[in-house]
């Protein structure tokens, strides 16, 4: 699990270019402005190539991927 | 009798809480009674479609079925195989219905919209949804009623609020605890309430009463100012703002509180829109459910697959395509008319310049002043140029210019 979470704060640093990205597991990235439609589907796109999944692109319900540990859960649960 | 349109009428509220009556003391004792709650949508069916020479009723019995058989097909399809150009087709195959309405003025030929009837842009976003989410596989499974309800949904029907299949599916099962429900009668009647101040006054006020005579002088004036833009064209573009706010919010309000009364948290299309701060803000506070809809089936869509076939590799460019394209098929969604395919590319060029901005205040951000005032300008700017593209989408352009 830990795993997972290193390598989803490392796609979020590189995404969005912020440094402190991810910081804070809990921290809710739609509300706090750390991703857009645009930085989310980067994500999106970044997590089905490095973990080998699909995601579901649209009915990507934002409540269920919202932190760096909810992200984690869903792709615990995809993979 | 004439088809009734939901809404339309103080006295329609009578009448439909006296249908509703049953369905709130079941649900206030805790019982969902399925076969009323069938016999209601049956009620408010016929009185809103089958009027007159029943056409628009026939058109929607075929294009559910149509739509049905569709869904089931791909459902099944879907359990084996999973390719792109299939799943393209079936989406296409679901549009094209609205396709014909929407080109029928064009054509001003009648007969090609077999499917005609009032309400298919919404029945056509929610199956397009599920269609989409089957391919997702995030609809694993769902039944022929299932369907049924959640497109014929009634308070809804009309004019949305779009609500989505998962969301709907999990209220429509259950049955709210006593605590529960007496908060949605709450804010039902509450949102009843501001409904009603909405549409029947404030949006009659705008639409009914100022609206003409504002058109009357903009049109007596047209010939005195270049491009018939005198003052009042002004007047007319704030006006018509106002009515088209108070009369869509008002009618959203009705059908989000007609939805409460029936234990359903129908999501709410409007969050105070012209406290906007730029244009971007804007489009998460208007027209919510329909904007959304639009942002998670088409542009993510497209903006995934541009990135995961890296296309285009510039992202700003990426995301310039997705807002020309997302607002060019709203442009088009809306009619074939010249001033809403304009409304749909002026939007996508304020989209584009907003952004520009923001990567512009990103940079600068210590030289940028940002205070109560500067807020306040955003605010006042986004209002104007929000008022300005609805003077676009409201046609009287075309009246001033080309009638």
């Amino acid at each position: 699990m830990d795993e997972i979470k290193t390598k989803i704060v490392d796609i979020l640093k590189d995404v969005t270019g912020l440094d402190d990205a991810g910081q804070n597991a809990d921290q809710d990235l739609f509300k706090d402005g750390v991703l857009d439609s645009m930085a989310t589907v980067e994500v999106l796109v970044n997590l089905q190539d490095e973990f080998d999944i699909t995601v579901p692109v649209s009915e990507f319900d934002r409540s269920q991927w919202s932190t760096v540990n909810k992200i984690a859960q869903q792709v615990q649960e995809l993979e | 009798m004439a088809n009734i349109t939901p809404y339309s009428s103080p006295h329609y509220f009578i009448y439909l809480l006296l249908l509703l009556l049953p369905i709130i003391i079941g649900l206030w004792f805790g019982k969902r009674f399925r076969a009323y709650d069938f016999f209601a949508t049956v009620v408010i069916l016929i009185t809103a479609f089958f009027g007159g020479n029943m056409t628009q009723g026939i058109s929607l019995l075929c294009y559910v079925l149509y739509e049905m058989l569709l869904v089931f097909i791909f459902l099944s399809y879907r359990k084996k195989h999973n390719n792109f150009w299939v799943f393209t087709m079936f989406v296409l195959l679901a549009i094209v219905p609205l396709v014909f309405v929407k080109l029928d003025p064009l054509l001003k030929n009648q007969t090609i919209s077999l499917f005609g009837f009032m309400g298919i842009s919404y029945l056509t976003f929610k199956s397009v949804e599920i269609i989409m989410e089957i391919r997702d596989g995030v609809i694993k499974k769902i039944t022929p009623y299932e369907f049924g309800r959640f497109l014929l949904f009634f308070p809804t029907i009309t004019s949305g609020p779009i609500d989505r299949f998962k969301r709907f599916q999990k209220d429509v099962d259950k049955v709210p605890s006593r605590d529960e429900y007496v908060e949605l009668l709450h804010s039902g009647v509450n949102k009843l309430m501001k409904g009603l101040l909405y549409k029947f006054i404030i949006g009659y006020f705008f639409g009914t009463l100022l609206l003409p005579k504002v058109q009357i002088l903009a049109m007596s004036y047209r010939y005195q100012a270049p491009l018939g833009l005198s003052w009042w064209v002004l007047a007319y573009m704030y006006v018509y703002s106002m009515y088209l706010f108070f009369d869509f919010a008002g009618y959203s309000l009705f059908a989000v509180a007609i939805s409460n009364f029936m234990g359903i948290k129908t999501p709410m299309n409007f969050d105070a829109p012209f406290k906007a701060k730029n244009i971007k803000d804007f489009w998460n506070r208007w027209h919510k459910t329909l904007s959304f809809w639009f942002r998670d089936f088409i542009y993510m869509r497209l903006m995934f697959t541009i990135i995961k076939h890296k296309w285009i590799k510039n992202r700003v460019t990426i995301a310039n395509v997705g807002y020309v394209a997302l607002f060019l098929i709203m442009g088009f969604w809306h009619g074939e008319t010249w001033y809403y395919i304009v409304y749909g590319i002026f939007h996508a060029i304020a989209m584009i310049t907003n952004d520009a901005w923001l990567r512009y205040k990103k940079k600068h951000r210590e030289s940028i002043p940002s205070n109560k005032f500067t807020h306040a300008f955003a605010v006042f700017l986004t209002f104007n140029i929000v008022c300005f593209s609805f003077l676009i989408f409201s046609g009287f352009l075309n009246t001033l210019w080309f009638s």
